[in-house]
């Protein structure tokens, strides 16, 4: 019976987990798809190593592998061996053993890891117990304590609370907790910050390097982001299509990647240091006087939420009070976090959701007033691209009738020649063969589809296209393709484009001027250049100082200032500037009052008490 | 129906009979149904005996012992399998009558008030859920005291006054999930009007889910009108369907069990095969499923 | 917890007068009272029944009377069955469809849901196959033909038990009728537990919960089950209505003197106060269930109660 070696041999074998030739298969009804082939790596004591790789490169399966957790048509070959124990044929009881008191696993929803019906302080009691052999009372003790270790605030209170009641962030601290709870020796986090937003991430990162340091634990990161490689791994391996194409030092990879798929992986990355800003062009420069296409004042959304016969309702203020001019031929960025209302006020600026407050005019005429079929009329002009590239296609049409509908709405008159042409240019000026118009949705990859949504929103010409998230759900290089496809169709058509997104790097090679919302409040507006370089407001500060840059001589010592909180919950925001809990300046004043929306000598824009004071 | 949404409808069609003749026994249990349906239709027509008409030569007559009464007759000397043969043939007319009846009702309330949402869909589901939590079969026979006894029209207003519930809980959560997807707003925000909304993107997405339901509905009302004739509140004698002749059998099982096993094996075959076709549909008509 | 309790107990009680309301309205307006059937009374022998029962009185005045009279748990005379009041018929079925019921429910739970666990276990295995073909098999079968065959193939044929029959409560008699209600309500049980099982077994939190290394039993036993019961529980309710459905007919085939039987014989007879009662006795007991099933989901589930 194989056992793990006591914890005075571990320190001597330097090497903790060694896979040779592990090759991952699925049996399926249309036979066997190999999902990683012949990967061979090795994780050393007090070493992190990052796996990066596309969605679907096979680098989950690799180590769902490792821990004997394949789903039931998974089968794995080769040896993969912990501390000298091949875990590939190990009995059930011995592979527990490993899992719980050798690795410790994180995963990337940190909601759907952790099982709804128990608090989180028995969920880290009970592998504590398990693996350390101790009392309750002891257990309960020792989760109290690693609580502490990940930052969880009142960890006494979260003991009792479940897990849908913690935010994301607090949730993943929970399962690093878990993970840690019986002193692994080996640390699997598999897309820890995925789902989280760029602060959170930030801070879950710099736990992660921290525990490392101070454990000297192996640690193996998978992540599709090098942003995240670069601040805490030592070495990197790239996976594509299940093999390993390149392995080495994190400094080594990432600075000269030797293998044409890394290369291609970084090119495609947009960084935040990167030093083109806005397709080329200078931005602010152009001599010509702008004129506003587009202008909201003071425009405010709620929306009514827990809606129930015997129940209150309750209001959430999903965007208030912003005020904005976007001019011709412009194209300005929307950022923030998850809840900041970005998505909810281009809807508004459209018309598709109801302001409570403010108005929106577009080319002189307020869209409020409009009688219902002027506003039709009007929207052949206003076009929009959405996050999920086939949730916003109906599965039901063609992608020549999806694509040609606009056509069959504002030119009815068309003959069948004149709407087949526009329909053949339109697909192609957008990157997709005649051919795919006979096919559904479904049969389309992420990529093809999101062209088709920017076919249907641009055979019209709008003069301008709202972008609400529309790379969020692709993968990194198709991400670059569909930012260039806009840029490119922007210069050509000189729409206004209207980006929202929570990537700022992206949004910094795309757009002019950038917006910061934070909890429905603009927070700042500048040009994306100095926006970039020279942030104002604090909470700007922060955004940008967690953004992931893939660069090993800066990143971890960007992740190691990453500033803790998260965004308080929009049905109770705080009073006066909404930042306050977090911002590391708030005085007084900013909880008294709402900080003006002020206009800087330079021409940006800053809601905040203290600009001037600041650095 | 505009020509867009035919060529959507067409396309559902297509991909569906693609995904369902790939699917043996959802097939084969449409061949038996139909097998029986037309035999149903075609039999008491070809045979020498009505379903009402005696034999007084041979009483309570097990099947095989004379090959006059393949399946042997009732103690009145009624050949069983005409009768049960009429019973098929009263039973599915009134349960597809019924279906259909149940069908209108449950799609117009649930897409009325998935579509309208807050308050009126609140009001509405409400009434919905009381409904619901009756024993459905109360509130039938409690309409079917309404009206003289074995009146088919009031048999099938009962039928489908209950069976409309599900549907419109169906159709009703369809709409809503539909009415949420981006693909919708998307129509919006390309300035489709709300009716061609409504014709071309709504309706053929909710028509996978109907149809299915449809085949899914139709063996609940056999079931149920079987039950009411059992109960002795459907149709009457000297009419057969295919609950009172069970009815009639479970009486005479100990000097006649035939009478109660041959309509009850039809009436299980029927209900399994619908159960499996139901399934076969449901599975073709999800896009998910492939 | 508390609150959710009391919001789903308030919840009830507007139900429970709609129900009252309609099944008045709908069973006294039906064209053709009790007496207008069959032998044509003379009219003045009809006007007398009329005013004995209160029927010549207007609708609103019926409706008042008929309401203080549910308070006091008085249901009226009963029509068709002269000499007993409604409240005595009831009084006199209802243990009996009760006990019945109860024993259907708690029978196809302890085999349902143990079966759809095994099924889920041993997915794609032989036992699974046998017991979803069952579940099948059974759920296609309607309880006026499982009922009558169960009588036929154990009592008849094989003599093991007696075919109908009450006797005042011997099991033995109740066998057959609790296994025909028990069922499909078994076999519903056995199917939503499977399902749900093995939804649950591939969730992300049982995934993590077997990377903490608990050993697949407690993985089970503390993380799955629980999730993977509620479907069940929600199921609770509407088996509760189609267990009372179904005791129409058990009542019926095995010749049981249940409430079951009353409601059918009252029907055919236009008995309408005893209708009436039936339907609000059952109402009220579905009602009552439903909301048990309720409050149990509710301290299963710590989401529900929040939200
Ligand atoms: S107003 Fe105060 S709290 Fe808000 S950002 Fe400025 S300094 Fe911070």
């Amino acid at each position: 019976m194989p056992s793990i070696p006591a914890r005075a041999e571990a320190a001597a074998a330097p090497v903790v987990l060694s896979l040779s030739r592990l090759t991952v298969t699925f049996d399926t009804p249309r036979g066997s798809i190999t999902a990683a082939r012949e990967v061979t790596l090795q994780v050393e004591r007090g070493e992190c190593l990052g796996v990066v790789g596309e969605s679907g490169a096979g680098k989950s399966q690799v180590f769902l592998a490792v821990m004997g957790l394949l789903a039931g048509n998974g089968r794995a070959q080769g040896s993969a061996r912990f501390l000298g124990t091949e875990l590939l044929r190990l009995a059930p009881a011995a592979l527990d053993r490993v899992r719980g008191a050798g690795i410790g696993m994180v995963f990337q929803d940190p909601m759907s890891s952790l099982t709804p019906h128990l608090t989180v302080g028995e969920q880290i009691a009970e592998v504590i117990r398990r693996h350390r052999g101790v009392g309750r009372a002891a257990a309960r003790a020792a989760a109290l304590a690693l609580l502490e270790r990940v930052q969880v605030s009142d960890p006494e209170r979260r003991m009792r609370q479940y897990p849908h009641q913690l935010s994301g962030g607090l949730r993943q601290r929970v399962m690093i907790a878990i993970a840690l709870s019986s002193e692994p020796q080996l640390l699997i986090a598999d897309e820890p910050t995925t789902s989280l937003d760029v602060t959170v991430q930030a801070q879950i990162l710099a736990l992660l390097a921290g525990l490392k340091r101070e454990r000297a634990m192996a640690m193996v990161l998978i992540t599709h982001d090098f942003g995240a490689v670069a601040g805490v791994a030592d070495r990197v391996a790239v996976l594509r299509e299940g093999c390993i194409v390149e392995t080495g030092p994190v400094a080594a990879v990432l600075k000269a990647p030797r293998d044409p798929y890394t290369r291609t992986l970084l090119r495609d990355t947009p960084r935040l240091d990167a030093a083109t800003d806005a397709a080329g062009q200078a931005p602010g420069t152009s001599a010509a006087p702008r004129v506003a296409a587009l202008t909201l004042t003071d425009l405010t959304v709620r929306f009514d939420v827990g809606r129930g016969l015997f129940r209150p309702h309750a209001r959430l203020t999903a965007v208030s009070a912003v005020s904005l001019e976007l001019y011709a031929g412009e194209s300005l960025g929307v950022v923030g976090e998850s809840g900041c209302g970005k998505s909810t006020l281009v809807r508004a600026a459209l018309q598709l959701l109801r302001p409570a407050a403010g108005r929106v005019v577009w080319m002189g005429q307020a869209l409020g007033d409009l009688p219902k079929g002027a506003l039709r009329a009007l929207r052949r002009d206003l076009q929009i691209i959405f996050q999920d590239p086939l949730g916003s296609l109906d599965p039901r049409m063609t992608v020549g009738e999806i694509v040609g509908e606009p056509l069959r709405v504002h030119a009815p008159d068309l003959d069948r020649g004149a709407r087949a042409a526009q329909l053949a240019a339109v697909l192609r000026r957008v990157g997709l063969t005649a051919e795919l118009a006979s096919r559904y949705p479904h049969e389309l990859s992420g990529g093809q589809c999101q062209r088709v949504g920017i076919a249907r929103a641009t055979i019209l010409r709008p003069r301008l296209l709202v972008c609400d998230e529309p790379v969020s759900a692709l993968d990194v290089p198709t991400q670059q393709q569909i930012v260039t496809l806009l840029a490119q169709l922007q210069r050509e058509s000189g729409m206004c484009l209207l980006f929202v997104s929570h990537n700022l790097a992206l949004v910094r090679q795309l757009c002019e001027r950038v917006l910061v919302l934070y909890l429905g409040r603009m927070m700042e507006l500048a040009p994306a250049h100095s926006l970039y370089t020279g942030p104002r407001h604090p909470y700007t500060r922060e955004l940008l100082a967690a953004v992931p840059v893939p660069d090993p001589d800066i990143q971890p010592a960007r992740l190691a200032r990453a500033r803790p909180g998260e965004p308080p919950s929009p049905l109770s925001p705080p009073s006066g500037c909404v930042y306050r809990t977090r911002c590391p300046h708030a005085a007084a004043v900013c909880a008294e009052r709402i900080p003006e929306w002020e206009e800087l000598p330079d021409g940006r824009r800053v809601a905040c008490h203290r600009w001037r004071e600041l650095p | 129906m505009n020509e867009q949404a035919r060529t959507a409808v067409r396309g559902l069609w297509r991909d569906a009979g693609r995904r369902l003749t790939g699917n043996r026994i959802a097939l084969a249990a449409l061949g038996v149904i139909v097998l029986v349906a037309l035999f149903a239709l075609l039999a008491p027509a070809l045979s020498p005996w009505g379903y009402d008409s005696l034999d007084w030569e041979h009483l309570a007559l097990p099947p095989g012992a004379s090959a006059a009464h393949w399946l042997g007759t009732d103690r009145l000397g009624r050949d069983l399998l005409v009768r049960t043969l009429h019973g098929v043939r009263l039973s599915l007319l009134i349960s597809v009558l019924a279906s259909l009846v149940s069908l209108v009702i449950g799609v117009l309330w649930g897409a009325v008030a998935g579509l309208a949402g807050g308050r009126t869909d609140g009001w509405m589901m409400r009434l919905v859920d009381v409904l619901y939590s009756l024993p459905y079969l109360f509130i039938v026979i409690i309409l079917t005291t309404l009206w003289r006894r074995g009146s088919i029209a009031a048999l099938l207003l009962a039928l489908g006054a209950v069976g409309w519930l599900t549907t419109a809980r169906i159709v009703r959560g369809q709409a809503l999930a539909l009415k949420q997807r981006e693909f919708i707003e998307a129509a919006r925000a390309v300035g489709v009007p709300a009716p061609a909304i409504l014709l071309r993107h709504i309706v053929p997405n909710l028509l996978g889910p109907v149809l299915v339901y449809a085949t899914l509905i139709v063996p609940q009302m056999i079931v149920f009108e079987s039950f009411l004739s059992f109960l002795g509140l459907g149709v009457q004698e000297p009419h057969a369907s295919l609950g009172n002749l069970i009815l009639t059998g479970a009486q005479e099982m100990e000097s006649a069990p035939w009478l109660l096993l041959v309509p009850a094996a039809f009436l299980v075959v029927l209900l399994i095969c619908f159960n499996f076709l139901g399934d076969g549909l449901r599975d073709a008509f999800d896009p998910r499923a492939r | 917890m508390l609150s959710y309790a009391l919001r789903r107990i308030a919840g009830t009680v507007p139900t429970l007068l709609v129900i009252i309301s309609v099944s008045f309205c709908v069973v006294r307006l039906a064209p053709g009272g009790p007496f207008a059937q069959e032998q044509a009374l003379p009219p003045p022998v009809r006007a007398n029944l009329e005013r004995l029962y209160g029927l010549d009185q207007p609708l609103t005045v019926q409706y008042a009377h008929y309401l203080r009279g549910l308070l006091r748990g008085d249901f009226g005379p009963s029509l068709g069955q002269r000499d007993f009041t409604v409240s005595e018929l009831i009084a006199q079925g209802l243990p009996l469809s009760a006990t019945l019921g109860l024993a259907a429910i708690l029978l196809a739970v302890l085999t349902g849901v143990p079966a759809g666990v095994l099924a889920a276990l041993w997915r794609n295995r032989g036992a699974d196959y046998c017991i979803t073909t069952l579940a099948a098999v059974a759920l296609a079968l309607p309880s006026f033909v499982t009922g009558p065959l169960f009588a036929l193939v154990f009592g008849l044929y094989l003599r093991w038990l007696p075919v109908a029959g009450w006797q005042h409560g011997a099991p033995r008699y109740l066998v057959l009728p609790v296994l025909t209600l028990a069922l499909p309500v078994a076999a519903y049980l056995a199917r939503l537990t499977r399902a749900s099982l093995l939804e649950v077994l591939g969730a992300h939190y049982v995934l993590s919960a077997r990377a903490r290394g608990l050993g697949a039993a407690r993985v089970l036993w503390r993380h799955a089950l629980r999730p993977a019961l509620m479907p069940a529980v929600s199921y609770l309710g509407p088996a509760v209505a189609f267990v009372m459905t179904g005791s129409l007919v058990v009542e019926t085939v095995f010749g049981l003197p249940g409430t079951g039987r009353y409601l059918v014989e009252g029907a055919i007879d236009r008995d309408y106060p005893l209708v009436m009662g039936m339907v609000v006795v059952y109402g009220s007991l579905t009602l009552l269930l439903n909301l048990i099933a309720d409050l149990i989901y509710g301290a299963l589930d710590p989401g529900v109660r929040r939200e």
